[in-house]
């Protein structure tokens, strides 16, 4: 890759900008389109075109396998958590309205954003694992596999 | 019914009981990312029985609350049924609930050896996981009382099945193929089965099931019903193994590592007969004539099917575990025979069975799981004379045997007995006699399985010791529960008549249950 002189400059201009965006659909979400689903990929877009420039191995050093292994659980966790602290104020698991009794659209607001925080998370570390998974294939299959 | 619930100001929180039926499914589905986050290979397994010894706990309790009619509803996240999604439990699914868990907690002591015998140390964390997933799903299958999240759940527990199946690929490579089948024929089923969710959601406008029942009981079928009921009941089909959609179950049971093999032959095709229960009794009315004419001439003869060639199949077996797979096959004819047989006693005999026919072959596969951790194989020949140095686990497996044929004092002869005597009620004696012949095959490859352990001289090679007490324990449970449910019956067929009763009830059952639940001040 070192011949791709542009393609290595744009990508390292161009990877804390998609991060920038990631988060902005992330966090705007409950005001305009996007949410979690759209973040995560877009925020997993940013390792995945680094990984693709700069070879899986590169990408591997700053954003390592066991790291994404844990986020995809750590946001089924954030999720999950967000319902039993509803239930834990003696609501319904994920009703919203518990974080906020007085003011139940506030409620439901910030419950939105914890929720849709863990589905990002999950979703960047799948998107992630997805394509380290492919990227790291071995060439060949080795004798012994078999 | 459908009168908005808005939450009044000042609010009354939720108690322990009241979140129970959120709990079931909450528990496993926590502890599995749990695991992942944590990463140690040695809590592992010890979370993943604490949290199945907790759900177990929470489906006694669910069982307990309505074991005598009635139900529970939990709206989730504030949102009520039918715009949201609605877990209800009743006596039906509170049975299959106590089913899965329960099954799941005894066998859990059982993976704890086998597991490291048969998978390599590294992936034991993420086995657990997915087995919790697995285990997650299977009950939210059967709690839910929204289609659609039928679906979703049924695609949870199907993932990591998948995964579960191929990590026999350490033992033998044909796991890969035999889980890839598998996720093929799932998901053709689980497609099939969203295809017909479509149709009905396009009849009906809604995806809760009591309020899909109401308004086809006021619409009546049409052409859009009928579609979607066989969509519903082949997508089904395929997984719950309805003989000629089975093809996927033989070699996923063989090669599955021992442990994955004896939690999806006692829990997985279970849930998806009790999806199929629930879509024909509580979704569609059985008064539909289509409906009925396809349990009387499609489902009827491919059960007696099943239970013949499935059974003669599993006679010329040289596999143990295979041979035990087409037995399942044979077995889950007598749950469809018991549907197709559409009255009272037919669906307690078909919820009975599904029981007692999942601890009997837990037994089974269990017993098998040991000798494969003593021999390194299933194979007939390999096993030889193995029940002369595993007392233990062989007398187990003769017990499940026997309650497999349904001899009198077991488990199996009781739901036999009631599926023969939904057969007469019916005036259908012919149906009758072929259960009790077909049962005849089963005292073949019984008996085949006890001349391999008993009737020859052990094989050279073999750890000759008993299996580890870990794994004699829960088959000695299961073959206790076998023995015992073939003497106390209040259980199982009190639950099952209470649960065939409310499925029979439709939906005019369910209006009065919700009547009653009301003046109850509920």
């Amino acid at each position: 890759m070192h011949h791709h002189l542009i393609l290595r400059v744009v990508t390292k201009l161009l990877c804390g900008a998609i991060m920038l965006f990631a988060f902005y659909v992330q966090f705007h979400g409950d005001f305009s389109p996007g949410g979690g689903f759209q973040a995560g990929v877009i925020m997993a877009v940013a390792f995945i075109v680094y990984g693709v420039v700069f070879g899986v191995n590169q990408v591997k050093l700053v954003f390592p396998p066991w790291f994404v292994h844990k986020l995809v659980a750590l946001g089924v966790l954030v999720y999950a958590g967000t319902g039993i602290f509803s239930m834990y104020l003696g609501y319904g698991f994920l009703d919203y309205g518990a974080f906020d009794p007085g003011h139940p659209s506030h409620g439901q607001h910030n419950g939105i954003l914890a929720v849709e925080l863990g589905v990002g998370i999950t979703v960047t570390g799948v998107m992630v694992a997805v394509y380290y998974a492919f990227a790291s294939r071995p060439p060949t299959i080795n004798d012994e596999d078999w | 019914m459908a009168s908005e619930t808005t939450h009044d100001v000042a609010h009354t929180a939720m108690t322990l009981i009241d979140q129970l039926p959120v709990l079931q499914i909450l528990i496993p589905l926590v502890a599995a990312p749990l695991l992942v986050l944590l990463g140690t290979k040695r809590l592992s397994w010890a979370i993943t029985f604490i949290a199945s010894v907790l759900a177990f706990a929470v489906s006694i309790a669910l069982l307990w609350l309505v074991k005598d009619g009635g139900f529970i509803s939990y709206e989730l996240g504030g949102w009520a049924p039918p715009l949201g999604i609605e877990y209800r439990v009743d006596a039906a699914n509170a049975f299959v609930l106590l089913l899965i868990s329960g099954i799941s907690t005894v066998i859990l002591p059982f993976a704890y050896t086998s597991v490291r015998a048969e998978i390599a140390e590294r992936h034991h964390t993420l086995f657990y996981s997915c087995y919790l997933l697995c285990l997650t799903g299977l009950l939210g299958v059967v709690i839910t009382g929204d289609a659609f999240n039928v679906f979703v759940f049924l695609e949870i527990s199907s993932l990591s099945t998948y995964a579960l199946i191929a990590t026999g690929a350490g033992k033998n490579k044909r796991a890969l193929t035999a889980a890839y089948d598998y996720l093929v024929m799932g998901t053709i089923g689980a497609t099939f089965f969203v295809i017909g969710l479509g149709f009905l959601y396009m009849a009906t406008g809604t995806l809760n099931m009591a309020d899909i029942a109401e308004r086809i009981a006021d619409q009546g079928a049409n052409r859009t019903i009928q579609a979607a009921f066989a969509f519903i009941i082949v997508g089904m089909g395929l997984k719950a193994a309805i003989y000629p959609l089975h093809l996927w179950l033989p070699n996923a049971y063989t090669y599955a590592p021992s442990a994955v093999t004896v939690f999806l032959a006692a829990t997985a095709t279970k849930a998806a007969i009790y999806v199929i229960l629930r879509f024909s009794f509580s979704v569609f009315q059985p008064e539909f004539m289509f409906e009925t004419l396809t349990f009387e001439y499609l489902v009827l003869p491919l059960a007696l099917l099943a239970m013949f060639a499935a059974s003669f199949i599993a006679i010329f077996q040289t596999d143990l575990k295979r041979l035990l797979a087409y037995s399942s096959l044979a077995q889950i004819g007598y749950m469809l025979l018991g549907i197709a047989l559409m009255n009272e006693t037919g669906i307690t005999a078909a919820i009975v069975h599904l029981f007692n026919h999942g601890i009997t072959k837990a037994v089974l596969f269990m017993g098998v799981g040991a000798i494969v951790l003593r021999t390194g194989s299933s194979f007939l020949y390999r096993i030889q004379g193995m029940g002369r140095v595993m007392p233990v686990t062989a007398a187990a497996m003769v017990v499940g045997g026997l309650s497999l044929i349904g001899v009198p004092g077991t488990a199996g002869f009781i739901s036999k007995w009631v599926l023969v005597q939904g057969a007469l009620e019916k005036g259908w004696w012919p149906i009758a006699v072929l259960i009790v012949l077909s049962s005849l095959l089963a005292v073949i490859y019984v008996w085949r399985m006890v001349e391999i352990l008993y009737l020859s001289s052990p094989v050279v090679g073999a750890d000759k010791r008993e299996a580890p007490l870990t794994m004699t324990i829960p088959m000695v449970i299961m073959a206790g529960a076998c023995v015992y449910f073939g003497f106390a019956t209040d259980i199982t067929i009190g639950a099952s008549t209470t649960a065939a009763q409310g499925l029979l009830g439709g939906t005019t059952g369910m209006i009065e249950v919700i009547e009653t639940a009301t003046q109850a001040g509920h």
